[in-house]
């Protein structure tokens, strides 16, 4: 017999992972993984702030994920230091004022584990319905913005050149992102968010011949690690959402693996 | 007309054309403290193929950007016809590996109902490169991957054309035929042609005018008269040559570029530098104003 938290597990995690697909598509043709990173591991201050005045999680972590990345688009205006290394300044030293943070306004008997990695089992009805109504919003607006994003994303000077107000497709999709990482924070956690995004992305790309398409495979992908990693869990008593990642990761090697192989046939 | 004007500076900017389709008037532009155009003003009509030559960091790439707006003057004017359409095919396309896009996708992407299956695949025929239409963008060649951004950029039937650089990875024969397809394009479509280009002798066979730029305008004016000149053949006979016996002159110096290659002595007042680069667009041209 099927228990309810499974159910509800595979809900959140299976809604997470369709919302996550597309853009974590975005991401990947705008080689944005560590931007992702970055904001993702800010969160931890959003949690730190949620903890110590009482207030919604997914609303504190989106604030602090959006502040990451005005930052982080405020340092990537000098030329000196080339932007992944500012990211990977940025990404060290949220997560280590996040830590600071949270043990300071909270003290330290919080146990930062559940924040880190998440807990996909601990999923309350209520935040089905907040993933729902978030994830709607997040399509939605996907759908709505999805040939000027994929314009700026092949050719940001062609598309601007064509009339597309670049900037502000791109502060449209990081608002969108910051808003997908806050969501997967919650259900997953902070160090394994960004996975829901990219992976998922990295496992389509071999099978994938246009951009609608690798958005449709990547999200059926997600599913399907979804599923397994959850079986997975149930059968061998192991933590979900390390499953869930570790069964995408595998699907996206595999499909590497398969590309390099092909190629060299 | 245009005149090759014998000096840079001396001579005030020629009055902008009210029939211009796009112009410009005083732009500077500095970036870290380094100027990088100084008072430029230009202008291009209908039908008329103007190009920009100048040596590496001239600003060429920085004044067409702030053509396109894609970068705003500090000071200056940018004056453009109401709905006009420009196509632009960039001098870089990198596309991403990891972005699936074949090439019949990429030239309707974003043109909602005016990109049919049948208007891509007229375009692509136009520019010659049916047979790419399924593959995949990042697999094309330097050549077709041209082909390909030209296409896209007549997909939007664009008033002016703006290439930057458009030979770049395409080799020497490529070349010539890229050039003599955009030359026969702009005639029979009629529009203007705006092109940045290290190659004289595509500017001096293929150009209406030329300006030469070196943060601010060197000179302008109709190729032709430097091309009939005993010393064209002596600097810009060999390709190779023609890009460093031009622009290592010392550009800051009004006099060199036009004293040295463009009006040299003995006799300039031999050189007619009224005739026109051809004289039949030109003709046309002139038709086409006066029945406005």
């Amino acid at each position: 017999m099927i228990e309810s938290f499974i159910v509800q597990a595979f809900l959140a995690s299976a809604g997470l992972a369709i919302i996550t697909a597309p853009l974590g598509c975005l991401v990947v043709w705008n080689r944005m993984a560590y931007f992702g990173e970055a904001i993702a591991h800010a969160g931890l201050m959003g949690v730190a702030l949620s903890l110590a005045f009482r207030v919604n999680m997914t609303v504190s972590v989106l604030l602090v994920a959006l502040a990451a990345a005005i930052f982080v688009l405020a340092l990537s205006r000098q030329r000196l230091v080339p932007i992944d290394s500012v990211l990977g300044l940025l990404h060290h030293g949220t997560l280590s004022l996040g830590i600071i943070a949270t043990g300071a306004l909270t003290g330290p008997s919080v146990d930062l584990r559940s924040y880190l990695f998440g807990d996909i089992y601990a999923i309350a009805p209520g935040d089905l319905y907040w993933l729902a109504a978030t994830g709607a919003f997040v399509l939605g607006a996907l759908f709505v913005l999805w040939q000027p994003l994929l314009r700026v994303a092949v050719h940001a000077e062609l598309a601007a050149a064509e009339g597309v107000p670049r900037h502000r497709v791109r502060a449209a999709f990081i608002i969108l992102m910051a808003l997908a990482v806050a969501l997967a924070i919650k259900f997953v956690g902070i160090l394994l968010a960004v996975a829901f995004l990219i992976v998922p992305a990295v496992a389509a790309r071999p099978f994938s011949s246009t951009p609608e398409r690798m958005v449709a495979i990547a999200m059926a992908i997600a599913v399907a690690a979804v599923a397994a990693g959850l079986y997975g869990s149930w059968t061998w008593d192991l933590p979900g959402g390390p499953s869930i990642v570790l069964a995408m990761a595998l699907a996206a090697t595999g499909s590497l693996i398969w590309v390099g192989i092909s190629k060299t046939r | 007309m245009q005149h090759l004007s014998a000096s840079c500076d001396a001579h005030p900017q020629p009055a902008l054309r009210a029939e211009a389709l796009l112009s410009a008037e005083g732009l500077y532009f500095s970036r870290s403290g380094r100027n990088i155009l100084t008072g430029v003003s230009l202008d291009i009509v209908a039908g008329e193929t103007l190009t920009l030559i100048g040596p590496n960091g001239a600003g060429k790439t920085t004044l067409v950007r702030l053509l396109l707006g894609l970068d705003v003057p500090d000071k200056g004017i940018i004056r453009r016809r109401p709905g006009l359409t420009i196509g632009y095919v960039p001098q870089r396309f990198d596309l991403d590996p990891a972005l699936p896009m074949t090439v019949d996708r990429f030239l309707g992407l974003g043109l909602g109902s005016a990109g049919t299956p049948s208007a891509i695949a007229s375009t692509l025929a136009e520019v010659g490169a049916s047979g790419v239409a399924t593959q995949q963008l990042a697999s094309l060649s330097g050549g077709e991957l041209q082909r390909v951004l030209l296409a896209r950029a007549l997909m939007r039937k664009p008033q002016i054309l703006v290439l930057d650089e458009p030979v770049q990875g395409v080799d020497y024969l490529g070349e010539a035929e890229l050039y003599a397809l955009i030359g026969n394009l702009r005639d029979e479509r009629g529009f203007a042609v705006l092109m940045v280009s290290h190659d004289l002798h595509v500017v001096m066979g293929s150009s209406d005018r030329v300006l030469c730029l070196n943060r601010h305008i060197c000179c302008s004016g109709v190729p032709t008269a430097v091309a009939r000149h005993p010393e064209y053949e002596r600097l810009f006979g060999r390709r190779l040559a023609s890009a460093f016996a031009v622009y290592e002159h010392n550009h800051d110096h009004a006099h060199d570029l036009a004293g040295d290659t463009v009006i040299p002595s003995p006799d300039p007042a031999s050189i007619p530098a009224d005739v026109p680069a051809s004289s039949k667009s030109h003709a046309a041209r002139d038709d086409k104003d006066a029945a406005q």
